[in-house]
């Protein structure tokens, strides 16, 4: 993938698809120590451990449409190209957490890319998902969650488009600032 | 800077929006958002049709996401359905197709031909 916020949209899917009431994305930049993390944890249906041994396999799929499941593994290959890895936690009737790490400078590193555009588009699609992001960098932090928009529109859907359109714009600034706070 | 408080502002634009739509049907916009349509760029397709439908002040369409469908080797697939109508499906929409889409099919009804998957 060209932008790791397409491995993000891409592992939600799974949470989505295993029924998760809640999202969360945390996403950790430390330049000084040279380390990438991205953590996605769902409160979804969880896998069991058997299936779990194999979930870096890529013909290992829940899907019936076809036999092959690669978002996983291309999310693992992406990490360890980075002198990174991939972990999996997974609990039944609890969830799972899925933990990239990235050498921060490594060349390979794809760019985190539009995670403004991701996160607006899985709050689209799931409106009635609760979605947690956090992103750190260095010591700085920003927070966002579907929880304190809701409280703000008082019953009107979060996936109206004019909502949409202004969480995006929201996340890109924020997002900025606390880029730009480092430098 | 934005802040969560103008959201006050954008839910009173959206409760307009909304009556507008009451009575209206629904063209329904259904995109492969499975790993397959994501490494094809069906993100950057949905964000295009999301920003016209904003645009162009379209507000009888709805837009959802569905998973693999099974044709991979033709991601990105947008399907797109008006009221009464079958649904057409469209293979390959890049960013230009997704405008084609959304100015001859949604808005003047006029099928893309060339871009449907048979």
């Amino acid at each position: 993938m060209k932008e790791l916020s397409l491995h993000i949209l891409d592992v939600a899917q799974n949470s989505i698809k295993a029924k998760a009431t809640e999202l969360k994305i945390k996403i950790v930049e430390n330049l000084q120590d040279d380390y990438m993390k991205i953590i996605i944890e769902d409160n979804g249906e969880g896998v069991e451990e058997e299936f779990l041994e194999n979930i870096l396999d890529p013909f290992t799929t829940t899907r019936t449409t076809r036999k092959v499941g690669l978002g996983l593994p291309l999310f693992q290959a992406a990490a360890e190209r980075c002198e990174g890895k991939l972990e999996i936690d997974s609990e039944i009737g609890k969830g799972t957490k899925v933990e990239a790490t990235f050498k921060h400078s490594h060349i390979d590193r794809a760019p985190l890319g539009d995670i403004e555009g991701t996160i607006a588009i899985i709050i689209q699609g799931n409106p009635d998902l609760e979605v947690y992001y956090q992103h750190i960098v260095n010591n700085n932090e920003f927070d966002f969650s579907t929880v304190e928009a809701r409280k703000e529109l008082e019953g009107v859907p979060i996936n109206e488009p004019a909502v949409i359109k202004f969480i995006k714009e929201y996340l890109a600034e924020n997002i900025q600032n606390l880029k730009g706070a480092v430098r | 800077m934005k802040s969560l408080d103008e959201l006050e502002k954008i839910k009173k634009e959206a409760q307009e929006e909304m009556k507008l739509r009451e009575d209206k049907d629904d063209t329904r916009i259904t995109i492969a958002m499975g790993t397959c349509g994501i490494a094809a760029g069906a993100r950057d397709v949905l964000k295009v049709i999301l920003e016209e439908l904003e645009k162009q002040e379209i507000n009888n369409a709805s837009i959802t996401q569905t998973g693999c469908i099974g044709l991979c080797n033709q991601e990105p697939i947008v399907e797109v359905q008006k009221p009464g109508e079958d649904p057409v499906t469209y293979g390959e929409v890049g960013i230009e197709e997704a405008h084609k889409i959304v100015d001859e099919h949604i808005v003047n009804d006029e099928v893309v031909q060339d871009l449907v998957i048979k």
